[in-house]
């Protein structure tokens, strides 16, 4: 199924095959220059779903700020939602080298007919939650946005590159909250697993479909927007996380995984993707307070926005009668 | 009684911790992304500041209380800020008009006290004395903006000034605590500061096309730990885990 937004008209061959030989020599494409409308837009499509993720996901960590159970706890929560504020606002400032308006974008997420990452339809229903979402979460995000730096847009790459540094810095964060709740009274430690089991399988889940059920991807590997498949993704992030449970002497809740010795694969059992399908397609547990909060924060903004625009306007009219 | 300058501490710490506290609330809820980082820095930078003079507050204590400890396991009668930080943040306009009056508020006394006897003190002083000038220049520009824009934000911020300004007395109110370590160059003496802020604050009220509300009773309490309904509540909610998981560590 392809979004209307993105069906677009058929494109001149030459410029075309000029701009994928381009891609194949690993030339990175700049606001300015030439791109087939279909590029563009599924880099549109891409990079504010990426914007909206990063701030509907300010929500269920932001849940929790009141409630950090140290001061230090408490400061580097509001400095981690803040860093994701920024990301979006950095991202949102990417996709207006598009040709979009940010505010438009917004107001896409607003109504509805825009997508966000389906992790943060889920609950933060203890601290704990606050350790998985830095680790598995965040983590998930790096090694995603670890293949977007390389992605064949400029503004987007750079974009990655920087977030890239302070999502590593949120997984560092995440895990140690893990590690001293693992390492705590068993009450802490029974938070901490109960976390990871909540937050295991829709962590995996953030890497996409399967490749074959994966509707956008053959296209934007051939545009070197997406040099990874979901799939080869998920797998790095597996292998990766065993370890860092074992460690902290935590239980990933899949007793089929086994390791594959020839592939050196960590091997999981088979996701949910009717659990998947339905968070995104609106019936998760959360997806209506998200959204409904998004909503507020616009509607209860709207007089001081007005206010702001209403104030520039009356300085920029008495500098005018000045000069 | 305890010891007047671990009271005084308790004062400053309590203040900016509370007012971080109700702050942080706008974390992801902001009018724009912009201001909502804006809003969480400032945040940042009055929790970061109140963990600074807790600590000190519990080292001259010397009763093994870290800044953890006098955060999360006092009551709120034990609590020693003034009543306007604890208030529910309200609009935009109200969180702006209350951060302005504060700030203005907090940077002169900073700056008093960055003379302080106690050097440890005068340390964070000198720091936050930079940290509440940016507070005071992002807050009054909002100010501006807000009683220069349309009728309803002028309405606005004006509602929020009348509302708080029976709060502003409590912020100037000497007692014997603190007169005792004026003398000691300990504290400043908050009498003293009347003056350069209401300065300050009728200038920016001013260019905000606002106008100033008469003195009239101002409410107090706050410094003794006599609080308002909401300090409880928002203590509660602060405080669960620890209080829930006695001695555990986070
Ligand atoms: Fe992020
Ligand atoms: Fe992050």
């Amino acid at each position: 199924m392809t979004p209307a937004s993105v069906v677009a008209p058929a494109e001149d061959p030459k410029r075309l095959a000029d701009f994928e030989a381009r891609i194949a020599r690993g030339e990175t494409i700049e606001p300015k220059d030439w791109m087939p409308e279909r590029y563009r837009r599924q880099l549109i499509r891409m990079m504010s779903q990426h914007a909206h993720s990063e701030v509907v996901g300010m929500l269920p960590e932001g849940n929790w700020i009141t409630r950090a159970p140290s001061l230090r706890r408490k400061m580097s929560l509001m400095a981690k939602v803040q860093d994701e504020a920024g990301h979006g606002l950095y991202i949102y400032c990417g996709t207006e080298t598009l040709g979009v308006d940010r505010h438009d974008l917004i107001l896409q997420l607003l109504a509805g007919t825009a997508k966000y990452s389906s992790i943060f339809n889920y609950p933060t229903i203890s601290w704990a939650d606050m350790g998985a979402i830095g680790w598995l979460v965040d983590g998930a995000a790096i090694v995603n946005q670890t293949m977007l730096a390389k992605a064949s847009y400029g503004p987007y790459a750079r974009a990655m590159v920087r977030i890239c540094k302070e999502e590593n810095f949120h997984k560092r964060q995440g895990f140690e909250i893990m590690t001293v709740l693992s390492g705590g009274t068993p009450e802490q430690h029974a938070m901490a697993q109960d976390s990871l089991n909540r937050w295991w399988w829709p962590s995996l889940m953030m890497f996409g479909p399967h490749d074959a059920d994966s509707p956008n991807s053959g296209e934007l590997s051939r545009w070197g927007i997406k040099r990874k498949s979901n799939d080869e993704l998920r797998q790095r992030f597996v292998n990766m996380t065993v370890a860092q449970a074992k460690a902290i002497n935590l239980t990933i809740p899949d007793e089929g995984m086994r390791f594959n010795e020839a592939t050196a694969n960590w091997e999981f059992s088979a996701i949910n993707w009717d659990d998947f399908w339905r968070v995104v397609k609106g019936d998760g547990p959360c997806n209506r307070e998200r959204l409904a909060a998004r909503r507020k924060a616009h509607d209860d903004g709207a007089w001081v926005r007005e206010a702001a625009a209403a104030h520039a306007a009356k300085q920029t009219e008495s500098t005018e009668a000045a000069a | 009684m305890s010891e007047p300058f671990f009271e005084y501490l308790l004062r400053l710490g309590d203040d900016r911790l509370v007012l971080g506290h109700r702050l942080s609330e706008w974390c992801g809820h902001g009018p724009t992304l912009e201001e909502d980082i804006a809003l969480t820095n400032i945040a940042l930078d009055l929790v970061g500041e109140a963990n600074l003079v807790l600590q000190r507050a519990g080292q001259i204590e010397g009763a093994g209380r870290d800044q953890d400890a006098l955060a999360y396991l006092r009551t709120d009668r034990e609590y020693r800020n003034a009543l306007m930080v604890e208030l529910p943040k309200g609009d935009f306009g109200y969180s702006i008009v209350r951060q302005f009056l504060f700030s203005t508020y907090a940077m002169h006394q900073w700056e008093a006290l960055s003379a302080c006897a106690d050097t440890d003190l005068a340390g964070i002083a000198a720091k936050a004395l930079k940290q509440s000038r940016y507070h005071v220049r992002h807050s009054a520009e909002w100010l501006v903006r807000l009683g220069g824009g349309t009728d309803e934000s002028h309405g606005r911020a004006e509602d929020a000034l009348n509302d708080l300004w029976r709060y502003t007395g409590e912020l100037f109110a000497t007692d014997a605590v603190e007169q005792a370590l004026v003398k000691q160059k300990l504290a400043v003496d908050s009498s003293s500061l009347e003056a350069v802020w209401r300065r300050d604050v009728a200038d920016v009220v001013a260019r905000a096309t606002l106008t100033l509300p008469p003195d009239g009773y101002m409410q107090r309490g706050g410094r003794a730990g006599g609080h308002t309904e909401h300090l409880g509540l928002m203590l509660a909610e602060m405080q669960v885990l620890p209080r829930t998981y006695p001695g555990a560590k986070w």
